[in-house]
């Protein structure tokens, strides 16, 4: 059986609400978290097949090229060596995420450095990655790659495009105005478990364990990639140790596991180096951006203007979608809006963590702290002169909207001091301290999603999608939602995701996997209270779980008798999606200490304080908060892929030399979560949470610097030698 | 990797048998070596553990120095009570690098040892002469944001990335090797890593066969210990710049200022000139910048290192201050 609701209007009551357990927002800690850290839950190296070759994979250390020749001769004598595959079939790039389609494939031709070309296969790891290194190619090299998007004439992205009233003329009559560049560089996603894939074929079935984010279009793009039916290819991704964006689309190892264990005969496992995954998975592009902001005596923006020049591939869709909540976050009737995308042979840029705000934001969020210099008003008081009633462009109401409350509340509680600001009012020792703050936006995704739930003749329930779990938590939440409807304890639940055998969920992306897999869950789950109503005599909403028993009347068992019963959920977004502008809102503050000598930025204390719907469950929902913080503090101060400038290779390829903020960098965070319901955003009026804790963070650090030292920097990632630079005298 | 022998000799003259040739690189900790044997930056056709050599204790000299065994861990010497009383620069600086879990494998010898962090010489399809001799210098044209201003080369641009041995050439400590072919030789730590000038191959003194067995420390002095490490990340950084400092002042003027630099070369920089500028002055603000320029003088940037020059002479200002109690 199934049950299907597409949303086209909004949910204003809500079963989870009214349910006796109280277990949908509970703090729980996560069902799979015993699994993990005894080692028990398999990531996708881990398999336990037999017979398992070793492929590594062979990259070109050249910037643009063809392959003209591999002599596989030159390692297949090599010890234990089994195979040298350059199928044009093997992909040379990252799907992009939701693609659906097989990402770029002729190994032959080369467009950046690093890029795969070959598999090596052997009996042991070592012997493959030693043959790799080994294998002698030849290049035909097309000299001249441009390498720098500042050389290039950029693409303009035409459906970013706003023009809207006259900038110039509200930029020469403002009372106040901002014109400022700033300047964010490459990050990585640099997720824990690195891309890995075993595949093994029975006839002409194929299955693959991989790290995957998004089975539900991995299957369809590993299908078109190897010239087969989805109906043949099963993924298994359980267990996924990290993604932030990185596997959302099949990547170049899935593949080459495929094709070389076909090849052989036997299964194949395809593991990338660190260095691998840093040279060849998504990187976020670097941007340069430009703010014009225009406003009256009382810092109200009359025009606005956020200008972003990104870089890609050429052939690759993507562009960083750096102005996607500058759209609507701030009022301002003259507006211009305008995203370039330069092409140029660095890997491919795709997703990486809040792809857009997590560049877009900061930068818009250093230029309202120079308005509110320039004009007096207090940062805070600021962003809430300017929250606009509806989308400023699109005239379009808000689904929901706690911006101000996060401001407000946010504020109180870091204890922020609304009197006049300068720079360089607090020193102890060698050290300024320095608060800043900005606000968080970053807008609402939901995809269709599917759920298998099953409630069993003995009181228990199972769940199943392919929907994955990446370290956020969805094991838990899934269980909770399915618990709270059944009226069931969470130990009764059984979760089984990351498998294509079971419906399709929605992945997870962009922040989208809780609400849109909970709301496919909670779909099958009103459906299967609509049975257990009708066995107890009495209708759906009536009807009082608790501890698997209708309150007052027959357990569960007892109405079951000895029948299971199952519903498929189905989840669409529907018109809803188009008739309203739906965001996460958030405000951030930071206090931060500038060393005075040698420029270091340490970051004392960050506030975050999030309004985004329905909270499923408080501690993985504080969690990713926690982790999108630490990503603000990565941003704001370490985080910078370093590009060769005469090859275009990535220089700094592994955790030791692209920082990422170490435990000591993440000092005292406090996560401050708005109660809200959103009655647009899903069934369960949840909306994204994780990505929302990197979108301005990074400014408010920022701001904090000039605050404490009075050295304004309009380049990220705000080293020592860049503060030093722009320290005044 | 490659396939590789795995040899444990028991004694030093074993040892120094199986570490004479060519095709072996001994091995202790191998918290750097195994990183480069993965990356083919490292190819030993036969590795050498020493680690059953003993040497690992850490013990007072006849003359009231310290003697620390080439196999003590960093994490064994960074406890001593020894070292934590007389010799905290040592300690500070050791806590200062790497990771608790890299700390406890990393031994002495080891450390001494460590190779560069050069982008181009750990990435094997880039030209480094370090590591292949005339291939080229990836990191001057290119990515030199860690890279050295002092004692450069055309051939070589990389600095020594270690902590420690900054701290024990600030306390200019001795290295004992012992030698294949006769006993036991002693070098100064300053002279034990070479510039790079056009043999960037050799990090430092050591000839092929020869193991080094201690470290040993001159007497204590009572002086102020300081490192600074000035880092992007507040751990698991190497230095962009630092500073080992050993500092006395009495009756208002500089009685000792034994200083040394990491970050900044292919070894740790020590500068006897800076020593005899200021013994004997009052501290100040203007003092310690004829220091910054004294210890600059022969500096030179490579574009994106430029900002090392400044931040040297801020950190080395910071330094003394800190050790004279100078307001600047």
């Amino acid at each position: 059986m199934s049950a299907h609701l597409k949303q086209d209007e909004p949910v204003t009551s809500n079963r989870l609400d009214g349910m006796k357990q109280g277990i949908v927002g509970q703090p729980l800690s996560r069902v799979d978290g015993l699994a993990k850290v005894t080692g028990t839950a398999p990531y996708a190296a881990e398999y336990k097949i037999d017979n398992v070759a070793e492929g590594v994979l062979v990259t070109a250390p050249i910037t643009r090229g063809e392959v003209t020749s591999i002599d596989k001769d030159s390692v297949l004598s090599m010890p234990g060596v089994l195979a040298v595959l350059d199928d044009e079939r093997l992909t040379t790039r990252a799907a992009q995420g939701t693609a659906n389609e097989a990402p770029k494939q002729d190994p032959a031709t080369v467009c950046y450095w690093g890029q795969p070309i070959a598999v090596v296969v052997a009996e042991t790891f070592e012997q493959a990655r030693d043959a790799a290194k080994h294998l002698k190619v030849e290049y035909r090299v097309h000299e001249g790659a441009p390498l720098d998007p500042h050389q290039v004439a950029p693409e303009e992205q035409e459906d970013e495009t706003v023009n809207q009233g006259d900038l110039d003329a509200a930029m020469a009559r403002a009372a106040h105005t901002v014109d400022v560049e700033i300047a964010t560089e490459g990050h990585a996603s640099a997720a824990m478990e690195p891309h890995a894939a075993i595949a093994e074929w029975r006839d002409d079935k194929l299955t693959v364990y991989a790290s995957l984010q998004m089975p539900n279009y991995n299957i369809a793009e590993l299908a078109d990639s190897l010239g087969m039916e989805e109906s043949n290819i099963r993924l298994v991704s359980r267990y996924v140790g990290g993604g932030f964006g990185s596997k959302l689309g099949i990547s170049e190892e899935t593949v080459a596991a495929a094709i070389a264990a076909r090849e052989l005969g036997q299964p194949v496992r395809v593991v990338m180096s660190r260095q691998q995954v840093f040279q060849c998975i998504m990187r976020r592009s670097e941007t340069t951006q430009k703010l014009r902001l225009a406003s009256d005596e009382e810092g109200k923006l009359d025009g606005f203007a956020h200008h972003a020049l990104v870089s890609n591939l050429p052939g690759e869709e993507f562009a960083e979608p750096v102005l996607q909540s500058s759209h609507f976050l701030y009022g301002g009737e003259n507006r211009q809006l305008k995203l370039e995308v330069a092409r140029i042979h660095r890997m491919t840029a795709g997703s990486v963590r809040a792809p857009g705000e997590a560049v877009g934001m900061p930068a818009l969020e250093v230029a309202m702290d120079m308005l509110a210099e320039k004009s007096g008003v207090d940062p805070v008081e600021l962003r809430l002169r300017n929250i606009p009633d509806r989308n400023p462009e699109e005239d379009l109401p808000f689904s929901s909207h706690k911006l101000a409350d996060c401001l407000r509340q946010g504020a109180e509680k870091f204890g922020w001091d609304s009197g006049p600001r300068k720079p360089r009012q607090q020193r102890e020792g060698e050290w300024w301290i320095g608060t800043g703050m900005a606000s968080a936006a970053r807008v609402h995704n939901v995809g269709e999603a599917k759920a298998h739930v099953t409630l069993k003749s003995d009181g228990t329930a199972v769940v199943q999608s392919d929907m994955t779990d990446i370290g956020t938590g969805t094991y838990t939440i899934v269980a909770q939602i399915a618990g709270e409807m059944l009226g069931i304890p969470i130990e009764k639940v059984l979760v089984e995701l990351g498998d294509t055998k079971h419906p399709r969920g929605p992945g997870s992306g962009g922040s989208w996997g809780a609400a849109s897999i909970g709301s496919a869950v909670y779909v099958a789950c009103e459906a299967l209270r609509e049975k257990l109503a009708h066995r107890a005599g009495t209708s759906e909403t009536e009807l009082d779980l608790r501890d698997g028993s209708v309150v007052g009347g027959n357990s569960l068992v007892e109405l079951l008798d000895g029948e299971d019963i199952s519903e498929v959920g189905h989840y669409e977004p529907g018109e809803i999606a188009d008739s309203h502008t739906a965001s996460g809102f958030g405000a951030f503050f930071a206090k931060v200490r500038v060393n005075r000598f040698t420029g270091e930025t340490r970051v004392d204390h960050m506030l975050g304080a999030f309004g985004f719907g329905r909270v499923l469950n408080e501690k993985t929902a504080r969690s990713q908060c926690l982790g999108g913080i630490t990503w603000s503090i990565g941003v704001a101060l370490t985080e910078a892929l370093l590009f060769d400038p005469v090859d275009g290779h990535l220089v700094n390829c592994d955790l030791a030399e692209y920082h990422v903020p170490v435990n000591r960098d993440v000092q005292d965070v406090d996560v401050m979560m708005m109660e809200e319901r959103d009655p647009v955003a899903s069934p369960i009026q949840a909306k994204g949470i994780g990505e929302l804790g990197m979108c301005g963070g990074a400014a408010a650090i920022a701001n904090a610097i000039y605050n404490a030292c009075g050295a304004r920097l309009f380049q990220y990632p705000m080293t020592p030698d860049r503060v030093l630079a722009a320290l005044p005298d | 990797m490659r396939p590789f022998a795995f040899q444990r000799p028991d004694s030093l003259a074993h040892a120094h048998e199986l570490t004479v040739p060519e095709d072996a690189t001994a091995v202790a900790g191998g918290t750097n070596l195994l990183d480069l044997m993965k990356l083919q930056v490292e190819t030993p056709e036969r590795l050498v553990d020493i680690n059953r050599l003993g040497m690992t204790e850490i013990q007072e000299t006849a003359d009231g120095g310290l003697r620390i065994g080439a196999l003590a861990t960093n994490t064994a010497t960074a406890n001593d009570d020894r070292v934590r009383a007389d010799y905290p620069v040592l300690a500070r600086a050791i806590l200062a690098g790497a990771t608790q879990q890299l700390r406890n494998r990393a031994t002495t010898g080891g450390n001494l040892c460590q190779r560069t962090r050069c982008y181009y010489f750990t990435n094997i399809d880039q030209p480094c002469n370090k590591r292949e001799p005339g291939s080229g210098c990836g990191a001057i044209d290119g990515i030199a944001h860690l890279h050295a201003v002092l004692g450069t080369s055309p051939s070589c641009i990389a600095t020594y990335p270690g902590d420690m041995a900054v701290a024990l050439s600030a306390l200019d400590a001795t290295v004992e090797i012992a030698s294949p072919d006769s006993d036991e030789r002693s070098v100064p730590v300053r002279d034990f890593h070479l510039l790079p000038g056009d043999t960037p191959c050799r990090d430092n003194v050591l000839e092929r066969g020869e193991i080094i067995t201690a470290v040993t420390l001159p007497r204590p002095v009572k002086a102020k210990h300081l490192y600074r490490k000035v880092r992007e990340r507040s751990s698991y950084a190497f230095a962009l710049v630092s500073v080992a400092a050993i500092v006395a002042v009495e009756d208002g003027v500089i009685a000792r200022a034994d200083l040394a630099f990491g970050g900044l070369a292919h070894k740790p920089w020590h500068d006897a000139r800076l020593s005899e500028l200021l013994v004997g002055e009052a501290p100040s603000a203007a003092l310690f910048d004829k220091a910054g320029d004294l210890l600059l003088e022969g500096a030179r940037g490579y574009g994106e290192n430029d900002f090392k020059i400044p931040l040297a002479r801020r950190t080395l200002a910071a330094v003394m201050a800190e050790a004279t109690e100078t307001e600047i």
